[in-house]
């Protein structure tokens, strides 16, 4: 396969258009763009052939053939389709690639007429009637570039009239792959780094005990309070499991610093833990749910062995699909819990309790000058809900920064909700070898972004999803859209929280 | 690309894989090869990246770098403003490959 292999800074695409406008296509347009293939240590090291295998053709056709028997949707998905096009302008990565494999319809008939042609009494007898191909070099090429140009982010799932989940599609496009030996390198280094160590980074206890010491310094100088950033606290009440990202990077540090703050603020005896300490399960990604079973069963243990009565999801978009919709059907039930927080909350949730109830309160003076919009991150917007309210994942976030700034605009309704662009680096797509393409799929999100810089003068974007904040950190200047400042939303709520 | 940086074994994007195989030559021409011409106040920065990963290993959080060079070197060089413009493209990525040392990875 040819993979790039340059390390060069990429131009500015010439992305043109709006995102309510078709772009014409241009064939093959980001056919070049690869993310590297996972090395053979890896590969192996999750019990995957190292390098592409000899009968990668039979191995790869029965591989479908389990997962379609074990995953019915992915079936229902494969034989639904009436190609009504509803689907092809909803993707930011056709948006802004033109590329039309890139359109949901076409990257998901990769699979589909493979599907059709070993799978069905039609595509076998009559190929060429029903759109059915067989699995060649050149169709496998295509898998491996295409299936890592979707983020997963299921925008498209919304438009769709039958309710297809592109999703599924590419994750069990990806998920034959990695088992003929062609899994992607970011994803399952990721994945080994969570087994081996506990988080993404790969970050021991020691480092992280020094980075959270060097965090209570900072805010008992910031602020003249001793705010503790605990790990490891048996007999704490709540576990927090964040993305290790929360301990490394900007701006995702200030978020973790306000969820310090806030729990302070409240009373709440609190932990982090050093074995999940990464709430991220890139497994969700990569299809393999045997992996993501045993990433999310990190997370029951730890709270078990700290003996906590609580699990808070700090700021991470598929950490919270994965809690809320999977961790009961993963590794429940939590009969351990509390019966008044029987399930895993959000952080976002557990601070709106409090400022609800009265126990912390905000005061956006303290955010003077500050104009934000919210970006809805999509596994929180369409894989998730939030809360006890209905479309609580909507309300929750825009509630507490609409209490902690003087000002909040929303971005337009066709780019904010359930309807929200993804910022163009989800799914496993963060990585610098698809800086082009993640360049280009950020082009709806800039263009909504620009719109209402333009017309209320937006100074902060704020998204509660470490991949969003990296992701249009990295991007952003590349629209022209450097001044506007990328950050957590309990940076805000921390900044404003009256902390005693 | 020299030879030095050809003789060394790096992964598809340019981290060393052995950091046993790091050297200042090695740094030097890494940095050429970005037109960046290392001088003290870049070894400030490569050097406490290498003694931080012997404490810790891995790489320091970029709030704990800038706070650690801050202390060390002088406040007006504890910022990342300061670190972006020694190393444009990320204190974290670009000045780890020249220390010879991994890529953080994750969502950063």
């Amino acid at each position: 396969m040819k993979l790039s292999n340059d390390n060069t800074v990429v131009d500015t695409p010439q992305v043109v258009g709006r995102y309510r406008v078709i772009p014409l296509i241009q064939e093959g347009a980001s056919a070049a763009s690869q993310t590297a293939k996972a090395t053979a240590d890896i590969q192996e090291s999750l019990g995957l052939p190292g390098t592409l295998v000899d009968d990668w053709h039979d191995k790869a056709i029965a591989r479908l053939g389990q997962l379609l028997k074990a995953r019915r949707g992915l079936r229902v998905f494969m034989d639904t389709c009436t190609k009504c096009g509803a689907c092809t302008d909803k993707c930011h990565y056709f948006l802004g690639t033109h590329d039309p494999k890139n359109m949901p319809v076409a990257r998901q008939d990769l699979l589909r007429s493979v599907y059709r042609r070993y799978f069905t009494w039609a595509g076998r007898l009559f190929p060429w009637l029903v759109g059915a191909r067989n699995l060649d070099k050149s169709l496998l090429q295509d898998w491996y570039t295409y299936f890592h140009q979707c983020s997963e982010c299921r925008r498209c799932t919304v438009f769709c009239p039958k309710g297809i989940d592109t999703s599924e599609v590419t994750m069990a496009g990806r998920e034959v792959l990695a088992s003929i030996g062609l899994g992607q390198q970011y994803s399952q280094e990721i994945i080994g780094k969570v087994h081996s160590i506990g988080n993404n980074l790969g970050m021991k206890p020691r480092a992280l005990a020094d980075v959270l010491q060097s965090l209570e310094e900072d805010i008992l100088e910031d602020t003249g309070v001793a705010v503790r950033l605990p790990l490891d606290d048996e007999g704490a009440d709540m576990l927090v499991v964040t993305p290790s990202a929360d301990f490394f990077a900007e701006p995702h540090v200030d978020g973790l610093i306000g969820y310090a703050k806030v729990l302070h603020q409240a009373g709440i005896r609190w932990t982090f833990s050093s074995e999940a300490s990464e709430a991220a399960n890139f497994a969700l990604f990569t299809g393999q749910h045997d992996h993501m079973r045993d990433i999310a069963l990190r997370i029951r243990h730890a709270a078990m062995g700290l003996g906590v009565k609580r699990i808070v999801i700090g700021e991470c978009g598929h950490a919270w699909r994965v809690a809320y919709s999977f961790l009961d059907t993963l590794v429940g039930p939590m009969e351990f819990l509390s019966p008044e927080h029987p399930r895993a909350e959000h952080i976002c949730e557990v601070t709106h309790q409090l400022l609800t109830q009265g126990i912390i309160q905000l005061d956006p003076s303290r955010n003077a000058d500050v104009v934000v919009t919210y970006h809805d991150s999509c596994n929180v917007a369409r894989g998730a809900g939030m809360g006890d309210i209905d479309g609580g994942q909507f309300k929750i976030p825009r509630a507490l920064l609409a209490a902690s700034v003087p000002k909040l605009v929303d971005m337009s309704a066709d780019t904010t909700g359930q309807a929200t662009f993804c910022c163009g680096g989800g799914g496993g797509l963060l990585t610098d070898d698809l800086m082009d393409v993640r360049i280009k799929g950020a082009l709806p999100r800039a263009q909504a972004l620009q719109a209402v810089v333009s017309s209320d003068q937006v100074t902060h974007l704020v998204a509660i999803c470490a991949i969003c904040k990296t992701q249009l950190t990295s991007v952003l200047p590349h629209h022209n859209l450097s001044d506007v400042q990328v950050t957590s939303l309990h940076h805000l709520v921390g900044d404003a929280l009256v902390l005693t | 690309m020299s030879a030095l940086i050809d003789s060394v074994d790096t992964d598809h994007e340019g981290y060393l894989k052995n950091r046993g195989d790091w050297t200042r030559e090695l740094a030097l021409e890494l940095a050429v090869a970005d037109d960046i011409v290392l001088d003290d106040a870049h070894w400030e920065v490569i050097s406490f990246l290498q003694e931080y990963y012997e404490n810790y290993e891995i790489a320091p959080a970029i709030r704990i770098l800038t706070k650690q060079i801050g202390k060390r070197y002088g406040q007006e060089k504890g910022n990342s403003k300061y670190l972006y413009e020694l190393f444009p493209r990320g204190p974290a990525k670009q000045a780890c490959r020249y220390a010879g040392l991994p890529k953080p990875t994750g969502c950063v």
